[in-house]
């Protein structure tokens, strides 16, 4: 009995595994066909840290409007998780699509070296934005703002807000992060230099978790009563901080400015508890990393330093030292403006 | 009732062995799974743009080379009805030990040694708690999946370890000679002759069926089914371990998060290949089919500009396709099955648990 049973089974199971995998493979090519051609010199690929998050949604859109521009190709493809390794396989497709260029922002500074290795003997440039790899691995870093600029934009913002005097603090991430610790060492600088009259009384860290940086600002403004204004730079921070703010005595009087997102700080701009406060514009960030990433590919520029192209409405640009590209100032928002993002 | 039985012997017939040998090996699950493998990679030939390209195969390889080493060892433990869902973790738990071993200055074959023996002891835990405990080895894994991440991830923080010396990861990364074949294939192909020489030709490789199909069948025809076990779970620590190194050098960092998830992709495509999750059932051949069938379809679906959810839902489709095929070859099997009885009781009028025998022994 088995005998024919065995055989009639495998026919089904083949047969039903089969219809079910081309329809679906089918239906794939169909809609695929429409936005991707594959194979074309001339495309760009952007590959951010995950998908579905609203930062690289912003700059998905900029690069996207870039390429309309340019007349190139755009595609969006990236894993679901923002882990070191999972960018790997949607680097090497593009490496087998032999793409014109890649715009990848790096979950892992070296963990997908070997893959952009891999594509750039294809033949294919690598533009990496926003977070970089080790300079090796890639032709141009587009960075969304010098360190310089972050520093000198954010005691501008609060100086302006508590009227050049006063006691300040500031709410940092953790107390060992890299880029935080090189603004607050730049802040410093700055209010040397520029603002004698502001003291730092203050830095505390709030570990980029919602609630640290929550009850770190009751903190600071328990022990340091004259505090005048807070600086986080920091997007969980300030948005940690303005919350506590909004409820608290100290509403409108105690000035609040940093780094954050419009979607996060819009309600603390409309009832009055932040004036304004700062970040680069990631739809001006993936604009600049689109042009950038054609200007590789057609062989306008090689990604050396002082090589200079055009980016459209932003303007020309240079290449600096090691192979990176500033987009400028941080965008300042504040109620006037901030209806005007959504990331 | 000893003559019925002695009268009986031998009108019992194999049915599975009275057909040609050359329907026996091609009519098999193992063979379904080959032949749509076979389709899809030849579609995507035709049909995907730069999918018929060499270095496809070389990039398929080495994304594919975890899950099928881990795949081997996870094929005998649902043989035998148990199951490992620690796999993904003891990656992640070799990756920290190498990382840190070595970052402590010991000698890299030397870090690589005690990660894999940590490993193998990691395995050989689970095994004790499900063979010495008799606890089901769904829990036993689940609670030692979260154990082994949180030491792993616990021991780096989110921190990673990537100053690895260049040779070791140009050493995975190699292709043989000048064709774009990762010399990982090597070693791979090794494992995947070992583990098909155990499993099939081997009295501890029909121990592992027997322990799956009844455990106190088994029990009583001399398997030692709680040895059998410990030693699966062991070796499957330690080709986890592996995977772990591997992982490390390909991607030059050691971190606790590496690998997360990966023990639900072995799994499919453990049971995509043939294998059946009440044990007893299964063969390599399907299994690497499986493996590769999905990092295929993966990749085709990717080159193609799908994104990486709707490849999820595919590849989830796809096993649910898989189980769905057993049911209805189940259903086949029973419906023929019917038809046939009525004849077997004629020719076999007085001899009711025959035809029961012989339902039985499929």
């Amino acid at each position: 009995m088995t005998s024919k049973f065995r055989r009639a089974g495998s026919a089904v199971a083949i047969v039903a595994a089969l219809g079910l995998t081309l329809s679906a493979c089918g239906g794939g090519s169909g809609s695929g066909s429409d936005g991707e051609g594959g194979g074309d010199t001339s495309s760009i690929t952007f590959i951010p840290k995950n998908l579905g998050n609203p930062y690289f949604d912003a700059s998905d859109a900029g690069g996207q409007k870039a390429a309309d521009e340019i007349g190139t190709k755009w595609s969006q493809v990236g894993p679901t998780e923002a882990t070191p390794d999972s960018q790997v396989s949607f680097i090497n497709t593009a490496t087998q699509q032999r793409a014109g260029a890649l715009v990848v922002s790096a979950n892992d500074p070296t963990a997908i070296g070997d893959a952009l290795d891999e594509a750039r003997n294809a033949g294919t440039k690598v533009v990496t934005m926003d977070s970089d790899t080790e300079p090796q691995f890639r032709d141009v870093f587009v960075s969304q703002a010098d360190a310089a600029g972050i520093a000198k934009s954010q005691v501008d913002l609060i100086a302006e807000q508590i009227g050049g005097k006063g006691e300040i603090a500031i709410l940092s991430a953790a107390a060992n992060a890299t880029n935080q610790n090189e603004w607050i060492k730049l802040m410093e600088e700055e209010l040397a230099a520029n603002h004698p009259d502001i003291k730092l009384v203050d830095t505390v860290y709030g570990n980029d978790d919602d609630q640290t940086s929550f009850d770190k600002t009751a903190g600071l403004l328990q022990s340091h009563p004259n505090l005048k204004g807070i600086i986080s730079p920091t997007t969980v921070g300030i948005a940690a901080a303005a919350r506590y703010l909004s409820d608290s005595q100290y509403k409108g009087k105690v000035a609040l400015t940093g780094l954050g997102t419009p979607n996060q700080m819009r309600e603390y701009v409309k009832d009055g508890t932040v004036k304004s406060f700062a970040l680069w514009d990631p739809e001006q960030l993936g604009y600049l990393a689109a042009y950038t990433a054609e200007a590789l590919a057609s062989g306008d520029i090689e990604g050396k330093e002082g090589d200079t192209f055009e980016a459209g409405d932003l303007g020309e640009y240079t290449v600096g030292a090691d192979g990176v590209v500033v987009l400028g100032e941080p965008t300042v928002f504040e109620e006037s403006n901030i209806d005007d993002f959504d990331f | 009732m000893t003559s019925l039985l002695s009268e009986k012997a031998p009108a019992r017939t194999y049915a599975a062995h009275a057909k040609p040998w050359w329907q026996r090996t091609l009519m098999t699950r193992d063979t379904a799974i080959i032949a749509l493998l076979v389709v899809v990679w030849t579609y995507a030939s035709i049909a995907i743009l730069n999918f018929s390209d060499p270095i496809t195969v070389y990039f398929l390889v080495l994304d594919i080379a975890p899950i099928l080493l881990i795949a081997l060892p996870m094929t005998l433990i649902i043989i035998t009805g148990e199951i490992d869902l620690s796999v993904a973790s003891v990656v992640g738990l070799s990756s920290v030990l190498f990382g840190v071993l070595h970052r402590e200055g010991l000698p890299m074959v030397a870090a690589m040694v005690l990660a894999l023996l940590a490993c193998a002891v990691a395995g050989a835990l689970n095994g004790v708690l499900v063979t010495r405990y008799g606890l089901p080895s769904l829990a036993v894994t689940i609670g030692t999946m979260a154990l082994f991440r949180g030491i792993a991830v616990g021991a780096l923080g989110t921190t990673a370890i990537t100053d690895w010396p260049d040779a070791w990861g140009d050493v995975v990364q190699a292709r043989i000679g000048d064709s774009q074949i990762p010399l990982m294939t090597v070693p791979l192909v090794v494992l995947i002759v070992l583990f098909a020489v155990v499993l099939h030709f081997t009295p501890f490789g029909r121990g592992i069926f027997a322990a799956g199909l009844s455990k106190d069948a088994a029990r009583f025809s001399g398997v030692n089914v709680d040895r059998t076990k410990l030693i699966l779970f062991t070796l499957s620590g330690l080709i986890s371990g592996l995977a772990g190194i591997y992982f490390t050098l390909r991607y030059g960092s050691a971190r606790g998060d590496n690998a997360t998830g990966m023990e639900l992709q072995v799994i499919a495509a453990v049971l995509l290949g043939g294998v059946s999750i009440f044990g007893g059932r299964g063969a390599i051949p399907g299994v690497i089919a499986g493996v590769v069938l999905i990092g295929t379809i993966g990749s085709a679906l990717r080159l193609d500009g799908l994104s990486a959810n709707l490849i999820q839902i595919i590849t989830g489709v796809l096993l649910i396709a898989a189980v769905i095929a057993a049911s209805v070859l189940g259903w086949t099997g029973r419906i023929v099955g019917t038809y046939r009885l009525p004849k077997e009781r004629v020719e076999q009028s007085s001899d009711k648990p025959s035809s029961k025998n012989s339902k039985k022994s499929e």
